[in-house]
């Protein structure tokens, strides 16, 4: 057996902050051979991210590795110079990350940004360097690669720039290649296609790589071998077959449990968990009539400038149903939500809501309408959607004063509480401000503060995109208990199919504008009409189909 | 080829958009010039024992006879025409004095400019490589002794230290020193009309003058442009693709002043064109301390005069150069940023 090609022993990283030393990497060890692909997955904050930084050494000034070593093919990089790491960068051991466009200089023509990597570590001239650039976008199968040399990057989708940055770490042919959350922000089909050309890559030329995500599905599906790592230490770490099949750790048990597969349901998905949501007391509910059509979309069109968003899209919604609407960046699923709630001007359709043509009204002024009250929003980004100078109470008390004519009475103060306690929301967190609580718990205030005016049609929008997968299995539980619970309809935007599979009784597949496929998501999911469809749910990554079984979900 | 036609179509929108602006400077300058004390036909009459039928006679010809809004729209007839009418002082008509004044305040204008960026861009890439450093500090207190200090004050300061102690700047009066013979007027700048003619004496008589304004003008806006290069590269050097960069195996050299730099100079060439603009008013002292003959101390004396046309003249002229300068960012940033010309 030879020397691992990398080696980590006990390493402990910690960041210096504001609130005294942290310790982000709390001694970890792993090791790497040639040409083997690792994985390493865990949630936030769980120092995945940290850990590849601080292989590279591109650690920012406050984050220091304090015990422990790193070994590069045999040598000892623990403390190594500017001078030595230099080379070994780009050309050794690279890097891509997560939000590719972000991550490509946004002046600099794409071509050129991979001729500067190629210059690095070779003498070439510039024709030369420009002629291997040439090469090494045909080898990242990007269309028209003459073309996009001269393209910056926010002339290119983000799958692109993926492969551009792809192709500017293996210019220089190096022995390993750290992908931190590569895929993430990216279409489900532009992942599978950037992650097979990953795979295949590295495999053709002999090059090790270590994943970083939070996606166990891809993981299981591309790597050899997976560690597991929750706040700073690997709690486990086995080949996919072996971690998911039968998962030693508790931690990597919640967190299989907690990811959405083929099968599983909003209630397998908990667990245990659950239990921390006091059950609140049913309301006084108003009515629940199930049944009845509540939202009728009829020919909806939106066109933005010369491009059609929202194209002859026709679709119901039932009181008390919950619609999925899936679809892949540019689709339209999020102009279409956003022209359900009114909050943009279609070209032409109409929108019927409980009988009411609230298509005839403008948007601008829709604000004024009874009908505001009845349809209310959860957003993606938590954090984003709520305002940092409001408190958690003051948010959720906003729409109560604004729509629903309270004042400052101890009736808000109750019925915010009450709201509060419905989403599981600790009372004594009502005083904080967002940047004080966390992903989870902005999520409970988005959804209190949607639920607050009793809308009876909930949209969706990716609203649990960007949080954990532990965290998104209890804040999908708690939706489906609220819609139950109050006779809500949900519109249900999500890129996600497991999760609209899992929330909604009924499907619509979009793409670019239209509807390619639509009914029961369980025959949707099981067999797929339209072609689209079928590739969509073909390039989820999931756990070993016989591993899912042993798991027994 | 389609970013120059998408430059030269977004610059045409812009002159037309301006026209309406320069007219309202017009017309406020015209009233405000109205509604000072100061009557011109008094100052401007042969002496303090001139009869009132003089002065009368006086304001006639000026047209001041007039109701207001008939001299309004007499002086927007001439504007129409370019002409910006007669200085009561010099006897020469408005244009031609500004013509003859421009270039000096503008080399003025320009030299200055060069060497705050030269001094400031070098200072804040340094102070944002390592903030908090003694760099950083040092940085901070040039920069806030710059902009606290009144130009007249510093002017002064440095003619009294490099003048009068040194002896390095020579007698700080005017372009050229009176012993050296002026190069043919091309251009109007001195600099360029002497190098053109290859009289390096004089190129080095006139730089010797130009200098010592200009640090003082520099000095004045210094603080802005290292403050904004400071913060905008420090907010760069932090973005994802400086890391990519790194991770890449770029030399430190390529990361800073290609990856880093270029991105960071895009706010400075915004804060460029203000601190163009807040040099030409800053020039009126500077020219007044350095007995610069440029527009400026024109200005001013006319103002003291009570002399309208060139008050007038004067004001509009720096609000065509405000709108040029601006178009010129605007150019400049369209080429810097390949993401402007497409939205």
């Amino acid at each position: 057996m030879t020397a691992p090609l990398l080696s980590i022993e006990d390493l402990h990283v910690s960041f210096a902050t504001r609130h005294g030393v942290v310790e982000a990497i709390r001694g970890i060890s792993l090791s790497l051979a040639a040409g083997e692909t690792l994985g390493i997955v865990g949630e936030s904050g769980s120092g995945k991210s940290v850990t590849s930084l601080a292989v590279m050494r591109l650690l920012d000034r406050a984050g220091r590795i304090t015990k422990g070593r790193i070994t590069f093919r045999g040598e000892d990089i623990t403390r190594a110079s500017r001078r030595i790491l230099q080379p070994l960068r780009g050309a050794a051991m690279s890097m891509i990350f997560q939000n590719p466009r972000a991550a490509l200089n946004p002046i600099r023509p794409v071509g050129l940004q991979i001729a500067d990597v190629l210059r690095a570590h070779e003498p070439l001239s510039a024709q030369e360097a420009r002629a291997r650039a040439l090469a090494l976008l045909e080898a990242v199968r990007i269309r028209e690669p003459r073309a996009r040399l001269d393209a910056y990057p926010h002339e290119l989708s983000g799958g692109m720039c993926q492969r551009v940055m792809i192709a500017m770490a293996i210019a220089c042919e190096p022995a390993l290649l750290i992908a931190d959350e590569p895929t993430t922000g990216l279409d489900v089909t532009t992942q599978k296609t950037v992650m097979d050309l990953l795979a295949e890559t590295t495999a053709r030329r002999g090059m090790a790589m270590i994943l970083i995500t939070h996606d166990l599905g891809l993981a299981a599906q591309y790597c050899g071998r997976i560690a597991v790592m929750e706040r700073g230490k690997v709690v486990e770490e086995a080949a996919p077959r072996r971690l998911f099949g039968a998962p030693q750790h508790p931690y990597t048990q919640r967190l299989v449990a907690a990811s959405p597969t083929r099968d599983s349901t909003v209630a397998s998905l908990v667990g245990e968990t659950e239990t921390e949501i006091p059950a609140a007391p049913p309301l006084p509910a108003p009515a629940a009539t199930r049944g009845g059509r509540l939202l009728a979309v009829r020919n909806l069109v939106k066109r933005f400038g010369g491009t059609t968003a929202v194209n002859d899209v026709s679709f119901h919604l039932e009181s008390g149903e919950s619609l999925g609407l899936v679809g892949e960046s540019g689709s339209g699923k999020s102009t279409l939500s956003r022209l359900i709630c009114r909050l943009i001007d279609q070209s032409s359709g109409s929108i019927l809501f409980d009988g009411a043509e609230i298509g005839a009204l403008p948007a601008r002024n829709f604000h004024q309408s009874l009908h505001r009250r009845a349809i209310q929003l959860v957003f993606q980004d938590h954090g984003e959607s709520l305002n940092p100078r409001f408190s958690a109470f003051d948010s959720i008390a906003d729409p109560l004063q604004r729509l629903a004519g309270f004042g400052r009475t101890p009736a808000l103060r109750a019925r915010v509480e009450e709201c509060a306690d419905r989403v599981g929301l600790p009372r004594e967190l009502l005083h904080r401000f967002p940047h004080q609580l966390s992903g989870g718990q902005k999520a409970r205030v988005g959804i209190a503060r949607a639920i607050a005016c009793r809308p009876r049609l909930l949209v969706l929008d990716e609203p649990t995109a960007a949080l954990d997968v532990s965290v998104q299995a209890v804040i999908l539980a708690l939706l489906d208990r609220l819609r139950r619970e109050e006779g809500l309809s949900f519109l249900f935007v999500s890129h996600d199919l497991n999760v609209i599979r899992m929330m909604c009784e009924r499907t619509i597949v979009l793409q670019t504008g239209q509807v390619v496929e639509e009914g029961p998501s369980g025959r949707i999911f099981a067999a797929p009409q339209a072609a689209y469809t079928r590739e969509l749910l073909e390039a989820i990554p999931h756990f070993e189909p016989d591993v899912a079984e042993a798991v027994g979900v | 080829m389609a970013v120059l036609r998408s430059i030269g179509r977004r610059l045409w929108q812009r002159l037309l958009a301006s026209l309406p602006a320069l007219f309202g400077v017009a017309v406020f300058t015209f009233l405000l010039m109205r509604v000072l004390p100061g009557d011109p036909a008094v100052f401007f009459a042969s002496g303090p024992n001139a009869g009132q039928e003089e002065i009368e006679q006086i304001r006639r010809e000026m047209g001041l006879d007039k109701p207001i809004p008939v001299q309004l729209v007499n002086y927007l007839a001439d504007l129409a025409q370019g002409n910006l009418g007669r200085s009561m002082s010099t006897g020469q008509p408005v244009a031609a004095d500004l013509e003859r004044r421009l270039p000096a305040s503008l080399e003025l204008t320009l030299c200055a400019l060069i060497l705050a960026l030269s001094l400031a861009l070098p200072l804040g890439i340094l102070a944002a490589l390592r903030p908090n450093s003694l760099i950083d500090h040092g940085v901070r207190l040039l920069c806030t002794l710059g902009v606290c200090m009144p130009t007249f004050v510093s002017g002064l300061l440095l003619i009294f230290a490099f003048y009068y102690l040194l002896g390095w700047a020579p007698d700080p009066t005017g372009r050229l020193d009176v012993f050296v013979s002026t190069p043919p007027e091309v251009t109007g700048f001195l600099l360029v009309d002497a190098a053109l003619v290859g009289d390096w004496e004089a190129w080095i008589a006139a730089a010797s003058q130009l200098w010592l304004p200009a640090a003082t003008m520099a000095l004045f806006v210094l603080a802005p442009l290292a403050r904004m290069t400071r913060a905008s590269m420090l907010a760069v050097l932090t973005s994802d693709f400086i890391r990519t960069g790194e991770a890449l195996g770029l030399s430190r050299r390529r990361v800073v002043l290609v990856y880093a730099l270029r991105n960071a100079l895009l706010p400075v060439i915004t804060i460029m064109g203000i601190v163009f603009s807040t040099m030409l008013g800053a020039n009126v002292l500077v020219e007044k301390v350095f007995s610069w003959p440029g527009v400026a101390s024109y200005a001013l004396d006319a103002l003291l005069a009570s002399d309208y046309a060139p008050v007038q003249g004067f004001v509009l002229l720096m609000a065509m150069i405000f709108v040029m300068v601006n178009l010129v960012i605007d150019v400049l940033y369209g080429l810097a940023d390949p993401r402007v010309t497409v939205g």
